[in-house]
């Protein structure tokens, strides 16, 4: 049993419980979603269960739903998911030390959200319990969210509800936080740019892989002016 | 949706997190090489916003998502819980198909 102080207790089991609450809610859009764009209650669970990984399941979707094909859904994807490696690097120590199969099993649950609650706390055992406990909640929100946002999806039709702009209202809320610096703003126009213009010249689902170059911003140093700009 | 490329994507997926977390978790990963992957989703989440929003199949136009966008937009600018952002935004193209 690790030790650690009620205080931090408290913080990041009610962070990962407010972070939780958005995921079901998240996840409810994502299985409504999913399903209409023809995955089986199966598939939508099994996407949420295998990949684990909200933004890329998501933009797989959503190219399939507007018509592109599987590679690029891929594609998309998997640069997306290419942050849970940096990600899994600022966790790696908090995995350092268990067995293997925990190990295994807790590389499932490095993402974005584990690893904020996680960067809240400064002492060892603290982390590793944080998290534990964070990626068990957001595991369980995100797949009870995705079971029944793909049972409702099978009885409903998205765009009667205004769903069928949910996903670009999610990913909004998703992104708001890649803004606060001059490199992510100057990655997000450029990214929204090339999906727009290039998509009456290019087959559905590569204008948005053409986006992805925006990370090339990140080529240049970032200034500490850039990192307070706001 | 095939069961190759959900499977494939959670293999990737997975190798993308073990990779960091347990596979090369001593290495110091190049500073350039972090911002510019920290940077993909600012990147690629902008585009899929354009693509959403903007596009129907291969086709530009502008109608009621686009409303929802804006006011989602607004909704996140001013701070408001996800649970308000996703309803405002939804609601909001759900309303001017309603009535318009």
């Amino acid at each position: 049993m690790h030790h650690f102080r009620a205080p931090h207790a408290r913080r990041f089991i009610s962070a990962s419980l407010m972070i939780g609450i958005a995921f079901i809610i998240f996840g409810l859009s994502f299985g409504v979603l999913a399903v209409s764009a023809g995955a089986s209650v199966l598939q939508s669970c099994a996407m949420s269960l295998l990949i684990f990984t909200g933004a890329s399941q998501m933009s797989a979707v959503s190219v399939i739903a507007t018509g592109g094909s599987p590679a690029s859904a891929f594609g998309g994807a998997v640069l997306l998911a290419g942050r849970n490696a940096v990600y899994g690097l600022a966790m790696a120590p908090v995995l350092r030390g268990g067995s293997l199969p925990s190990r295994l099993l807790g590389a499932q649950w490095v993402i974005d959200e584990t690893t904020a609650v996680v960067s809240a706390e400064t002492d060892p055992a603290t982390r590793r319990t944080a998290f534990w406990i964070s990626g068990a909640i957001l595991y369980a929100c995100w797949n009870l969210g995705t079971l029944l946002g793909a049972l409702l999806g099978s009885s409903i039709n998205p765009s009667d509800f205004g769903l069928d702009v949910a996903f670009p209202v999610m990913f909004t809320a998703m992104v708001a936080s890649h803004l606060r610096t001059k490199q992510g703003r100057r990655a997000a126009i450029f990214g929204a740019i090339a999906a727009v213009a290039l998509a009456p010249f290019m087959p559905i689902g590569l204008p948005i892989l053409v986006s992805a170059f925006g990370m090339l911003f990140g080529l240049a140093p970032q200034s500490q002016e850039n990192e307070t700009a706001s | 949706m095939t069961w190759t490329l959900i499977l494939s994507l959670a293999a990737a997926a997975y190798f993308l997190k073990l990779l960091g977390s347990v596979i090369i978790g001593h290495w110091v990963m190049p500073p350039v090489l972090e911002r510019c992957l920290l940077l993909i989703p600012a990147a690629l989440l902008a585009g899929l916003i354009a693509k959403d929003t903007f596009t129907v199949g291969q086709e530009l136009g502008v109608d009621a998502r686009a409303a929802g966008l804006a006011v989602a937009v607004i909704a996140t600018w001013r701070k408001l819980p996800f649970v308000v952002i996703i309803i405002a935004g939804v609601g909001t193209t759900a309303l001017i198909r309603l009535f318009v």
